[in-house]
């Protein structure tokens, strides 16, 4: 048997209520967690794309995406590895203010990260970032030392280096 | 009804005639050719039953006596006539009730549509008196489902639901309708769906894969087929038995795909799986290529699949693109309608006779016969064995019956035993295996067909399961032939104990009521018979009477069903005794 990797699901869907219950039951039947989901608009009007990472082995990951795929309002499915995808996470930071003028330190992470400032107040001041799971963590991890009030680590979304040919498959569609 | 038409002529415009959401739900199912639907009313729904009131000269609704009764009568329905089955509820409890043939109709891909009645949409997730999410709780065992909450939604949705239902590999979509929907007036007009741009329900069939199948099957020394239901689902039956004469193949049946070819034909060498014939399941480990249409690998056919047919290159004939490789690796597979796919190839084919090869069927259905089929057909016993009441139902209805069969041994024997002469004469629960199937099913088979003989074979357990849809047969009047092997236990469960669990017999033996004055509460013409000699001349009786007949046969205790794979066993390791 083959190992377990990561992949990203890309999946192109008609908006409706109940596919989230299908699509996870999916996952859910064969004990696999989901370690990100994703949900938005895509590059169609109209259409959603989910973006799901799961932990699974390549032949798992095959006989889902069958399943997947014929859920009736499922349009397209598609999954890729990490080398083959361009993803990000995004997180937040909610941190004392008080810090940010007391302790140096913190200056300097905030520019080496790359990190943004969202908004400051009295209070709290409001970090943003953006990049690889790693590269989150790390900053997480620096950032404890200081004392965090909130966080939060948005799922991943990802494009792919090669084309989707979703958009075509549309166009063929006469209604 | 009358005046009722007159004044919808008066109000109807260009946009369509006003009516109220009820009215538009029972005037799609008539646009959808629906003659007949299976269900319970109750407060959610009762403006939909109003309709159906008065819409009665057109469409006929069925009282069952239980909502699990209207979903497999509408199975049958589905099952033998090939078209959708309309089963109906109301909110909560019966809403719920259907979801065990929503199951089983989606694991046996019967096309089927249910209606539930729903709670007025400003009450939806309050609680309220019998509110359930059933959208929710039916969404793993629906290929569709949808909640309506306006009444101008209803006709595209229950359009798009036949389609859904019917289309590709068929299945049970499950509409949802809140109580305020079916009041409100709209103006209506109905279209059949062609299409959704997010569904294909046929893939593309790819030539390549065609040649690259006959070349397999063209040069293969011991080729073996098996197929499925997808014969039937795809009205093949004729593209599939040209495509098996031209190239001689010896051809076994699953469950569901049973009666597509008749049980005489020369290629038709029995059926595959835990209670199949011997041949073809040692042979499965034996053939050079395996040819598997329209089947799903289950695996109660398959045994254990790290030692199933490993030797053989595997051509897998399939509507849904999610099934290949999904159990068995394939070497080639043709995506595709069966019937297009089947025609396709036939040209591509040589003709070929496999003679020795078809010799090997032939020797080990003796061994079969001398084992197995000699004893079960002709016992030496004193009691009735159910081998031999299926025998005698064949020879009375010259092999013609339509038989619905319940879950447990008697259905092993059913299948295994009765002829099948014509296309889509096995009704049973194959992939749920759900007890209670039979007499409903047989109520909605004898109403899809009533041309057809049904005789239904259910056991005393299963049969007790459903057996308040006697209601319904005396009501209907519909004259389908009950028969119950009475053996006194849940016999394949007692079975089981017997050979796996020392004979511990935990809650398998019955005490059971008397069935013939059950059957005659319901002013049912009923014959119970335990001796050999009064079997012949009852079943005679039943298959001449005119209306609803319920015959009883005691039979054996304590018989077991061969053959059987036990479970974890490979194919060719199955038991003979
Ligand atoms: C709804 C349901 N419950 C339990 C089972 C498990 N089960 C399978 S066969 C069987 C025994 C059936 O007994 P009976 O109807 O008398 O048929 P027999 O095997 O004796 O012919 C049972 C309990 C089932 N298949 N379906
Ligand atoms: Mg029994």
């Amino acid at each position: 048997m083959s190992e377990n990797k990561l992949y990203t699901v890309s999946i192109y869907t008609e908006n409706n209520i109940g596919l989230l219950n299908r699509i996870s039951a999916i996952f859910q039947r064969r004990h696999i967690n989901i370690e990100s989901i994703n949900s938005s608009v895509s590059e169609i009007e109209n259409v959603s794309k989910w973006t799901i990472v799961v932990k699974l082995t390549e032949d798992q990951m095959k006989k889902i995406i069958g399943q997947i795929e014929k859920q009736v309002e499922v349009i397209k499915a598609y999954y890729h590895t990490e080398e083959e995808t361009i993803y990000q996470e995004s997180c937040l930071f909610k941190i004392k203010s008080d810090l940010l003028f007391e302790e140096r330190q913190i200056q300097n992470i905030i520019k080496e990260s790359n990190a943004r400032i969202v908004t400051v107040n009295k209070a709290f001041f409001v970090l943003e970032k953006s990049g690889r799971r790693s590269e989150i963590e790390l900053l997480h991890r620096e950032l404890s030392a200081f004392g965090i009030l909130q966080f939060t680590r948005s799922g991943r979304i990802a494009v792919t280096k090669t084309p989707m040919e979703i958009s075509k498959m549309l166009e063929t569609f006469q209604h | 009804m009358e005046t009722k038409t007159i004044r919808n002529n008066e109000q109807s415009t260009s946009k369509g005639i006003r009516i109220s959401g009820s009215e538009a739900v029972v005037r799609s199912l008539i646009a959808e050719g629906v003659d007949v639907l299976y269900g319970y009313p109750g407060g959610a729904i009762m403006p939909v039953y109003d309709e159906l009131f008065k819409f009665q000269n057109e469409i006929h609704h069925v009282l069952t006596r239980h909502e699990q009764g209207a979903t497999h009568a509408a199975q049958g329905y589905a099952r033998i006539s090939g078209k959708v089955g309309v089963a109906m509820a109301t909110s909560g409890p019966g809403a719920t009730n259907l979801i065990t043939g929503i199951a089983d109709a989606q694991i046996d891909s019967t096309p089927m549509v249910c209606i539930t009645g729903q709670v007025g949409s400003h009450l939806l997730g309050s609680d309220a008196f019998q509110e359930t999410d059933i959208v929710g709780i039916s969404t793993p065992v629906t290929k569709w489902n949808h909640q309506v909450t306006k009444a101008s939604e209803i006709p595209e949705v229950i359009a798009k639901a036949f389609y859904i239902a019917k289309s590709g590999r068929p299945g049970p979509v499950l509409i949802d309708i809140t109580k305020d929907a079916q009041f409100e007036e709209f103006d209506f007009k109905y279209e059949k769906c062609t299409g959704i741009r997010s569904y294909k329900p046929i893939p593309e069939t790819n030539p390549t894969d065609l040649q690259a199948a006959a070349d397999l099957i063209n040069n293969a020394k011991k080729p073996l087929v098996v197929w499925g239901q997808g014969v039937i689902l795809g009205e093949a039956e004729a593209e599939f038995k040209a495509v098996i004469e031209k190239a001689g193949l010896p051809s076994a049946w699953t469950i569901l795909g049973a009666s597509a070819i008749p049980s005489t034909h020369p290629l038709n060498v029995g059926m595959v799986g835990m209670h199949g014939n011997y041949a073809p399941n040692v042979l499965t480990n034996e053939c050079d290529v395996l040819i598997a249409i329209g089947m799903r690998f289950d695996d109660r056919v398959t045994g254990n699949l790290a030692t199933y047919a490993k030797q053989a290159k595997v051509i897998h004939f399939e509507i849904d693109p999610a099934e290949v490789d999904k159990n068995v690796k394939t070497d080639v597979a043709v995506l595709g309608n069966s019937k297009d796919t089947l025609a396709a190839i036939l040209p591509l084919l040589k003709e070929n006779l496999h003679t020795d090869w078809h010799q090997k069927f032939k020797d080990l259905y003796q061994v079969e016969f001398d084992k197995v089929i000699k004893n079960d057909l002709h016992p030496t016993k004193e009691g009735l064995s159910m081998g031999e009441v299926l025998k005698e139902i064949n020879m009375q209805s010259k092999g013609k019956a339509a038989i619905v069969s319940d879950v447990g041994q008697h259905q092993m024997i059913a299948c295994r035993y009765a002829d099948f002469n014509v296309s889509k004469s096995n009704i049973t629960s194959g992939g749920l295996g759900t007890m209670g199937f039979a007499l409903p099913a047989a109520i909605g088979a004898k109403m899809g067909a009533p041309e057809r003989d049904v005789v239904m074979i259910a056991g005393d357990g299963g049969y007790q399961m459903t057996i308040q849809e006697l209601g319904t047969i005396f009501q209907t009047k519909v004259p389908v032939k009950i028969v119950v092997l009475n053996n006194n236990f849940l016999g394949m469960v007692r079975q089981w104990q017997q050979l796996f669990f020392d004979k511990r017999y935990a809650s398998t033996e019955m005490e059971n009521p008397d069935f013939v004055a059950i059957a005659r509460g319901y002013h049912i013409n009923a014959k119970s018979v335990s001796k050999r000699e009064d079997l012949a001349s009852a079943v005679k009786e039943m298959m001449e009477t005119e209306g609803p007949y319920f015959l009883e046969v005691m039979v054996e205790k304590e018989d077991n069903v061969f053959p059987m794979i036990p479970t974890g066993a490979s194919v060719s390791d199955v038991r003979l005794e």
